[in-house]
């Protein structure tokens, strides 16, 4: 019992920035017309570690959450141990069936009806066409479609969609399973489900590896924490101990290792953020567009005269997608609320951050990057196709006058 | 060569046995994993059978489209090359002439076109799933078959109300079919990973065939062309496909023995080649597309 199903030795991965195919052919003529010596030496490419030297071994059985800032390598970790990429450097063994879940809807073509697609998807993630064929009538009931399964996907809307799509997949029986952020797509109560047919999963005594940004989520499911870092490990072990550990270095403000200057100032701190209205179980988990209301606690031990007060909020991207400030903020000593509250906040469904900050006539108090990460969990009013879904999500209404 | 040991094949998670994966970075030498593509044959089956769905599924007519290319285009051939420029048919009737280059030439165009295409256009699910990839290319160059068969059925039909007796030359018709199927998964094979490298090659594949038509005997016979040139002519295979095409369907003129023989040894060469070019292309797909 308990043997090594996946052991990895020093893998790394090299990614050349700015590799684009866009630029391809006419890049390559050019730069060869220009100087044909110097095209044809190896170009100097920006290139970066997205994994650096990772090694690390997982017993059969094992729950494994894979933690981490957004580009800290947690998904190219994956996508190595899921073949889709090579490493550059070191190798990995893995004993057993490989399932791999990086994305809903693998393979689904919108011209297909619900029963093609489940086929097609099926055999994409890796199941026999007996094996779909024995769990169809489970997938159909699973996803709640038996009306509409000999509709074409195209004509359904995002949200069964996703609960086909979710269905499919649900029903892999590898004995390996590797998952990427996926159930942070859907309704919240579709997603309660999957997450509870994900834990008959991890009982059933399979191996699994999970990516999440929900610490929440890593925490309920697995066993054991790897926290990843700059392309490495920086934490393994019992799930609570490095989940803590990452989110009181968040809390810090900590980035790769290094302790990020909340200011020297001891004046000013902020302590905890959350949603207050509507009050979303879990706190930071947002289901609805609006009207919503924010409240970041500070706790302020000196009054604070002529203070600057900014708030940022960014996506799984880093893009900033608001900021606001405020000046000549007096803050008395004590605990205070600053509370935001907006008639909506029409996001696409997906992990955000926010970042808050005092200064007091130029000095920083403090900037806080906020933890836990906000979730947005709401209902897809976008195409249901990632790819023609922007960052707003915004419900409309559709008319022919 | 890489040595390819039983361990390092992956399976699809229907097939039983539990092998162990050894991930290791691209090696640069030629890791060819047929065993592997062939564990996957399922897959292989369901992308033909989603592309063959898919092609018909918005269309009015849908398969009569099969049918009514080639109809159409030996038509044009029949009026254009056949009565006005009256080029010479072999002694065959024009529209037979004609309609038997264009069933496997209309073949080879398409898969040719698919093969190009395959990468990109599945390139979400090359960055979001694991599968042999040379099972893209390979089930574009079969998808195209299924049109294939429905042509030769009413290329059958069409040579017997002729009035030609079918003769033991038909014998050779799988073989020939073969070698346009090899051609098109050779050539494609390239291409597509060409395509995944540079975009641009999406654009010169129409004059590529535009070209490669007329580098063959569609239009006009192989008689045509001067017996000094003609083992040049052999190296396109696709002369001693459609050459041999209307030997084995009429039973008429000579054989392309020679032809035929040149044709394969480029294919296999281009087929060779093709894979070791993806091959390489391929251990890096995921980040590059």
């Amino acid at each position: 019992m308990n043997n090594t199903v996946i052991q990895a030795e020093g893998l790394s991965k090299l990614y050349r920035r700015g590799l684009q195919v866009d630029d391809g052919l006419r890049h390559s003529l050019e730069a060869f017309l220009r100087s044909p010596v110097a095209s044809l030496r190896r170009k100097k490419e920006e290139t970066f570690w997205a994994l650096k030297d990772v090694s690390l071994e997982v017993r059969e059985g094992e729950v494994l959450g894979l933690i981490g800032r957004n580009g800290a390598g947690k998904t190219t970790l994956l996508k190595i141990l899921s073949r889709i990429t090579r490493p550059t450097t070191g190798w990995a063994e893995i004993h057993g069936r490989v399932g791999s879940l990086l994305e809903v809807g693998t393979g689904f073509h919108p011209e297909l009806t619900g029963h093609e697609n489940t086929f097609l998807s099926g055999a994409i993630l890796g199941m026999g066409k007996r094996e779909i064929e024995r769990k169809f009538d489970e997938i159909v009931a699973f996803a709640e479609l038996e009306k509409f399964i000999e509709t074409p996907v195209k004509y359904y809307s995002s949200g069964m969609y996703v609960r086909l799509a979710f269905a499919v997949a649900a029903h892999l029986e590898p004995e390996i399973l590797l998952v990427d952020e996926v159930l942070a797509v859907g309704d919240i109560n579709f997603q309660k489900k999957c997450l509870g047919k994900m834990g008959d999963v991890a009982r059933a005594g399979r191996t699994v590896v999970l990516v999440s940004h929900q610490l929440n989520q890593i925490r309920s499911l697995s066993h054991r924490g790897i926290w990843v870092d700059a392309g490495q490990i920086r934490m393994d072990g019992n799930t609570h101990e490095v989940v803590s550990a990452y989110e009181s270095a968040m809390a810090r403000g900590d980035t790769n290792g290094h302790s990020q200057d909340r200011g020297t100032a001891t004046k000013a701190r902020f302590l905890s953020w959350e949603i207050a209205e509507p009050r979303p179980e879990p706190p930071h988990t947002l289901a609805t567009v609006g009207p919503i209301e924010l409240k970041f606690v500070v706790q302020v031990t000196s009054a604070v005269h002529m203070g600057h007060h900014g708030v940022t909020l960014y996506n799984h991207d880093r893009q900033l997608i608001w900021g606001w400030a405020v000046d000549n903020v007096e803050l008395e000593p004590g605990v205070h609320e600053l509370r935001y509250s907006f008639p909506m906040l029409p996001v696409r469904p997906g992990p955000y951050s926010w970042a808050v900050s005092l200064y007091e006539e130029g000095q920083l108090l403090d900037a806080w990057e906020c933890l836990p990460e906000m979730i947005v969990a709401t209902e897809n009013f976008q195409h249901r196709y990632d790819h023609w879904s922007g960052v707003l999500n915004i419900p409309s209404k559709f008319s022919i006058t | 060569m890489a040595s390819l040991t039983e361990s390092s094949v992956a399976l699809p998670l229907h097939s039983g046995a539990s092998a162990t994966i050894r991930i290791e970075p691209p090696s640069g030498l030629f890791e060819l994993r047929l065993r592997e593509v062939w564990a996957y044959r399922e897959l292989l089956y369901f992308f033909v059978w989603r592309d063959v769905k898919i092609r018909y599924k918005q269309t009015a007519i849908g398969v009569l489209w099969v049918v009514l290319q080639p109809v159409l285009n030996m038509l044009v051939f029949t009026l254009f090359f056949g009565r006005l420029a009256k080029l010479p048919s072999d002694g065959l009737p024009y529209p037979v002439f004609y309609f038997a280059a264009l069933v496997p030439w209309t073949y080879f165009s398409y898969a040719l076109q698919m093969t190009t295409n395959v990468v990109v256009d599945n390139q979400r699910l090359i960055t979001k799933v694991y599968f042999p990839r040379l099972i893209l290319p390979i089930s574009a160059a079969l998808s195209g078959l299924v049109d294939f068969s429905i042509g030769f059925v009413v290329l059958a039909i069409f040579t017997v109300a002729y009035g030609i007796r079918p003769t033991l030359a038909a014998l050779w018709l799988p073989a020939l079919l073969l070698l346009a199927v090899f051609t098109a998964l050779g050539v494609g094979l390239w291409l597509s990973a060409l395509n995944a490298l540079y975009r641009d090659v999406k654009y010169v594949i129409p004059f590529l065939i535009q070209f490669w038509m007329f580098a063959s005997p569609v239009a006009y016979p192989s008689s045509l062309v001067p017996p000094r040139w003609r083992w040049l002519y052999g190296l396109n295979p696709m002369a001693g496909v459609i050459d041999g095409f209307r030997w084995a369907i009429t039973g008429r003129g000579h054989s392309p023995g020679l032809l035929l023989l040149a044709s394969s040894a480029v294919v296999a060469l281009i087929v060779l080649g093709g894979l070791f070019f993806f091959n390489r292309m391929e251990s890096s797909v995921a980040d590059r597309v």
